[in-house]
């Protein structure tokens, strides 16, 4: 009988494949899920609350109960995603044990060991992390990570810092891109990024993983700006349980990363959707306020 | 001859890029599709892999859905992969998403499980030869109609059929480097 190869680098990197011109949205109960899902989602992040309130709480945030995640999971049928701390590997195990679809290894939560990420190669399970810069990006992907977000600003509502990220990211790609084998090596060194990854973007001309935006997006604007920045799909955390109008602010979303091409079909798109998310100047945030730094 | 034969790839979420590659591999004409007008200007199509359930929702929205489906009763040739093939079924087990009910098959969404259940194989595909197979998330086959051919199968059960110019498969030929499937399916192109 033919044998079956089950938790392969190509199937775990295959399913963010598979996710790719979609919106991940954050729920934090069954109803909110299935809205998530009914509005077009193709997975969802399972989570105890939103960044924004995580934000506003304060506190240690850590991975969510295992029965509010089995209580979204079977609420959909599309992939369920959860957080553990950057570093706590028993929470993945945690959630592995659960069976959930990806694990985001994240900076909204508290970071359990800030100067070890998890050894993602040693789970059956796929793992997405954030990233600010392509050295960061290359870090993750070496630790086995196999989809990519940019960080942004978690819980703000201000895309400035997911733009920021996307951009510089693309910077760096071109420098890859564009470097020759010796100024390759030096890069790796100055980067502290790994060698072998950045010659694999070299070849390839891109991130070889799938990479989302996330961090800050609240509008279906801001979803378009971020797929005309060369993501793959965006993430919408806070941006759409904390608006006026979930479901039609949801389907919006959706819909403005399909036609992200397309001014007129988004001028449309984004109609009449009720209040955003009332949203935070990043300025006026204290320096330890800052999710994005978590992690390194 | 007549003009070229163009081959869309439905590109409303999912790895459309991947099939898209593949047919520039293979030389052969092709272009995303969107919207209804996109639709207009192709001669095949293929339905990527991808949330079913996203991918249902945008081609309600935008009236693909009913003229892929008059298209396909028309003839012209249908590719579905893993959330693509969910597309084509008659059937589903679930009662969601609404399928354009084309290739005579039932399909249940997430019968081989989870992600963690996601898997690799090497299969054997009739007149094709071995084929090493990525299946994530695979909706599985679970009957299929008098007139669907089933050109490969996994553990019992079909993971690649054909009824007439319709193919569908569970697995991902667009993320390997082989595209015998393609070619295979583009071979349709050239018959009534």
């Amino acid at each position: 009988m033919a044998q079956a190869e089950r938790g392969t680098f190509r199937v775990k990197s295959g399913l963010a494949e598979m996710l790719k011109g979609g919106v991940i949205m954050d729920v934090t109960n069954a109803e909110q899920a299935r809205i998530a899902e009914e509005a077009g989602a193709v997975a969802v992040m399972a989570l105890e609350r939103v960044p924004a309130d995580i934000r506003a709480a304060g506190g240690v945030a850590r991975m969510a109960d295992p029965k509010k995640i089995k209580e979204i999971m079977d609420a959909v049928t599309i992939p369920v995603m959860a957080k553990c701390r950057i570093g706590h590997f028993v929470e993945a195990q945690i959630l592995e044990a659960l069976g959930v679809d990806y694990i985001d290894e994240s900076e909204v939560l508290t970071p359990a060991d800030p100067e070890n990420h998890i050894d993602k190669w040693q789970f059956k399970v796929p793992f997405v992390c954030g990233a600010r810069d392509l050295p960061e990006a290359c870090r993750r992907i070496a630790e086995g990570a196999a989809m990519i977000r940019t960080k942004g600003e978690a819980g703000t509502g201000n895309v400035v810092e997911a733009v920021r990220h996307m951009r510089l990211m693309n910077k760096q790609i071109r420098e890859v891109v564009g470097a020759s084998e010796e100024e390759l090596v030096q890069l790796a060194k100055q980067w502290g990024a790994p060698l072998e990854v950045l010659r694999l973007i070299k070849q390839e001309g891109r991130l070889p993983v799938v990479n989302f935006a996330a961090g800050g997006i609240a509008t279906p604007a801001d979803a378009a700006l971020m797929m005309q920045l060369g993501c793959d799909g965006v993430f919408v955390g806070s941006g759409i349980f904390k608006s006026a109008d979930p479901e039609r602010r949801a389907r919006a979303i959706v819909e403005a990363v399909t036609y992200y091409n397309d001014p007129h079909k988004l001028a449309e798109i984004s109609e009449d959707l009720g209040e955003p998310m009332r949203g935070i100047e990043i300025s006026e945030l204290a320096p330890e306020e800052l999710l994005q730094t978590r992690g390194h | 001859m007549g003009p070229p034969v163009r081959v869309g790839v439905l590109a409303l979420q999912g790895d459309f890029r991947e099939h898209l590659a593949v047919l520039r591999r293979l030389e052969v004409p092709a272009q995303e599709v969107r919207t209804v007008e996109d639709l207009e200007a192709v001669d095949a199509l293929i339905l990527p892999g991808g949330e079913s359930t996203t991918i249902a929702r945008l081609m309600a929205k935008s009236g693909l859905d009913r003229v892929i489906k008059k298209r396909g009763e028309a003839g012209m040739p249908l590719y579905g992969t893993c959330a693509g093939l969910i597309l084509l079924a008659k059937e589903l087990v679930e009662d969601r998403p609404q399928p354009l009910g084309l290739l005579d098959v039932t399909v249940d969404r997430n019968a081989y499980g989870r992600q963690v259940d996601s898997f690799e194989a090497d299969i054997h595909i009739k007149s094709i030869g071995p084929f090493h197979a990525v299946f994530i998330r695979a909706p599985k086959i679970t009957r299929c109609g008098p007139s669907v051919e089933i050109l490969a199968e996994h553990d019992g059960a079909p993971v690649l059929v054909r009824q007439g110019n319709l193919l569908g498969s569970s697995f991902h030929p667009e993320l390997t480097d082989d595209t015998r499937i393609h070619e295979f399916f583009l071979s349709f192109l050239g018959k009534p």
